[in-house]
């Protein structure tokens, strides 16, 4: 459905995106992730036909945005980061509008609004101004206009940026409940986000692309060496933290055992584990054997960075490696 | 073109929602109605004196009331349009609302003229409500309405070049403010620009003249349609939305 080629974008003095190439097949969620910065907004306008690209091809569903815009801003619908509503007008009329400049035939604009208004939940508020709208109806009203005339592409920039956790979730839902008509790409900077409602993953960074996956292969990729957090206490009161920690990194697969404080007889530790090895069920065993409590046992998730750091060092490390048989050749 | 009545229509709709278009139509009609009352005042009190000395002063309504008023009503509009076309492309880029427009399934020129063509009808019904005025003349006299159609065509004319080049101003940035304040500027240059003829008579000082485009509502304002002042603001305004146009255009490759 959207094809990526090469595609540069190159500013007066940065390059905001370099030499990115990635496919989406139709049907599918897939997770623009990236820091801020990286360059996901800069695709999104040139796959959106807002910018044109300095270099390489993208094309949605077979037209090239360069050659034909028209064709392709028909088949696609845009949140950008700030929802781009129109203060002064009320909501119904504001879908209106956008419905008739998407290309709806006039007869059909007031049966899509009515759709849009039920699907994204803002019934109660459709009659009022848009200034007067809190940040979460604003951005429910941002994503009825993107989706207002059927696209089968949907892009939304930061979807979730900015709303309380409640309407996070809405949210969140509302793009899963649209999964299955439209091909959707979405951007963000957390990686939980990605978790939970894509199904593919495309990594940039600094410009760059840096990995390109299924959500599964991701998590399982960087689960191969989790972290978990322990905590320890003693039932009598004092703990020997020294002697917790030998136990623990006598466990099987533990790589190392970090302390991360003591206090009244309870101690912490960050456990990391060799690659591919479970250890939490092992690790339990161990500290209630020992006759201590277990207080709390849980996956520390990697941070965006840490992904970043891993992805990155990774991918140069077996460049390096490339470069040196060449070398020895 | 129906995209083009879309957006004209959403551009008309925000003018009247907020107070600009009623405060721009009753500004107007208040320096236009000054304006009428003196020149009125004026003529009465000229075609009283001339008939107390006896003598047949030919008094013409056209000539001494419509003819100052409308080059009244040209220079008053230069203050008007700066406030009609500030905010045209201004706020869009400001709220990033541009980013809706310009990934619509709409052509950058009918967006053009569509916000050009709002401007235009706002424009024309300021000049509508004053043109009360004018209506009394014809209620108490008999000025001749051929001359009268003809100066506020030039109104009009005039207007669609300075509502253009005001829209170009207004793509130019993201602040209402500057964008009112250079386009203002724009129109007062161009007005002191129509003055250089009383310095010098030099084909440079012919030149400053020709370009400025007050100039050529004179003709206009006497009643006499010219081909040529017909198509130099027809002109304009055709270059003023092309480099519009133009300026869309390199918003895409700079944003």
């Amino acid at each position: 459905m959207i094809k990526v080629e090469g595609l540069t974008k190159r500013y007066a003095r940065n390059v905001a995106v370099d030499d990115i190439s990635f496919q989406v097949a139709k049907g599918q969620i897939v997770g623009f992730l990236g820091p801020n910065g990286a360059g996901k907004t800069t695709t999104m306008r040139v796959l959106t036909c807002f910018l044109p690209p300095t270099a390489g091809k993208a094309s949605v569903a077979g037209f090239d945005v360069l050659e034909q815009p028209l064709e392709v801003k028909r088949r696609i619908g845009y949140l950008p980061e700030t929802p781009p509503l129109y203060p002064e007008m009320e909501v119904d009329e504001y879908l209106t509008f956008v419905g008739k400049l998407k290309g709806i035939p006039s007869r059909e604009v007031p049966r899509r609004v009515e759709e849009v208004v039920e699907r994204c939940a803002i019934g109660e508020v459709r009659k009022r101004l848009i200034s007067k709208l809190s940040k979460g109806y604003r951005q429910r009203v941002g994503l009825a206009q993107a989706i207002i005339h059927n696209p089968d592409v949907l892009i939304m920039d930061e979807p979730t940026s900015g709303l309380d956790p409640k309407q996070i979730i809405e949210t969140r839902s509302l793009i899963r409940s649209l999964a299955g008509d439209h091909t959707i790409i979405l951007s963000t900077h957390i990686l939980s986000e990605v978790e939970q409602s894509c199904e593919q993953v495309i990594i940039i960074s600094r410009g760059k692309l840096v990995a390109t996956d299924s959500v599964e292969n991701l998590t399982n990729r960087l689960r191969g060496s989790e972290a978990v957090a322990v905590e320890v206490a003693s039932p009598g009161g004092s703990l020997n933290e020294g002697e917790v920690q030998t136990r623990l990194e006598q466990v099987a697969g533990v790589s190392r055992v970090l302390p991360k404080g003591a206090r009244d007889g309870h101690a912490t530790f960050e456990v990391e584990s060799l690659q591919g090895r479970q250890v939490r069920a092992e690790l339990a065993r161990a500290v209630v054997g020992a006759g201590w409590d277990l207080i709390e046992l849980r996956t520390v998730g990697l941070s965006l960075e840490e992904i970043f750091l891993q992805l990155t060092e990774s991918e140069s490390k077996e460049k390096d490696a490339a470069v040196a048989v060449e070398g020895a050749q | 073109m129906k995209n083009t009545w879309i957006i004209a229509r959403k551009e008309l709709k925000s003018y009247f929602a907020s107070p600009i278009a009623y405060l721009l139509i009753a500004f107007f009609a208040l320096i236009f109605g000054f304006g009428f009352y003196t020149a009125t005042r004026d003529f009465v009190r000229f075609s009283f004196q001339a008939q107390m000395m006896g003598r047949g002063f030919p008094m013409n309504i056209n000539e001494q009331i419509i003819r100052p008023l409308l080059g009244f009503a040209s220079t008053v509009a230069l203050f008007v349009i700066p406030m009609i076309t500030m905010r045209l492309f201004a706020e869009e880029k400001r709220t990033g609302t541009i980013e809706l427009l310009m990934t619509s399934p709409v052509r950058d020129i009918e967006i053009i003229l569509g916000k050009w063509g709002a401007a235009m009808a706002l424009y024309t019904s300021i000049l509508v409500v004053s043109a009360a005025n004018v209506g009394i003349l014809f209620a108490f006299g008999q000025p001749d309405w051929q001359p009268v159609l003809v100066g506020y065509l030039g109104l009009l004319l005039q207007g669609g070049t300075l509502l253009a080049i005001g829209a170009f101003i207004s793509t130019t940035t993201r602040n209402q403010i500057i964008a009112g304040g250079v386009t203002f500027f724009v129109c007062l240059l161009l007005w002191l620009m129509s003055w250089f003829t009383a310095f010098d008579t030099g084909w440079w000082a012919q030149v400053v003249s020709y370009l400025s485009i007050v100039t050529h509502f004179d003709t206009f304002a006497k009643g006499v349609l010219d081909s040529r002042d017909v198509v130099f603001y027809l002109s304009m305004t055709f270059f003023a939305l092309f480099i519009t146009s133009r300026s869309m255009e390199s918003l895409r490759w700079r944003a």
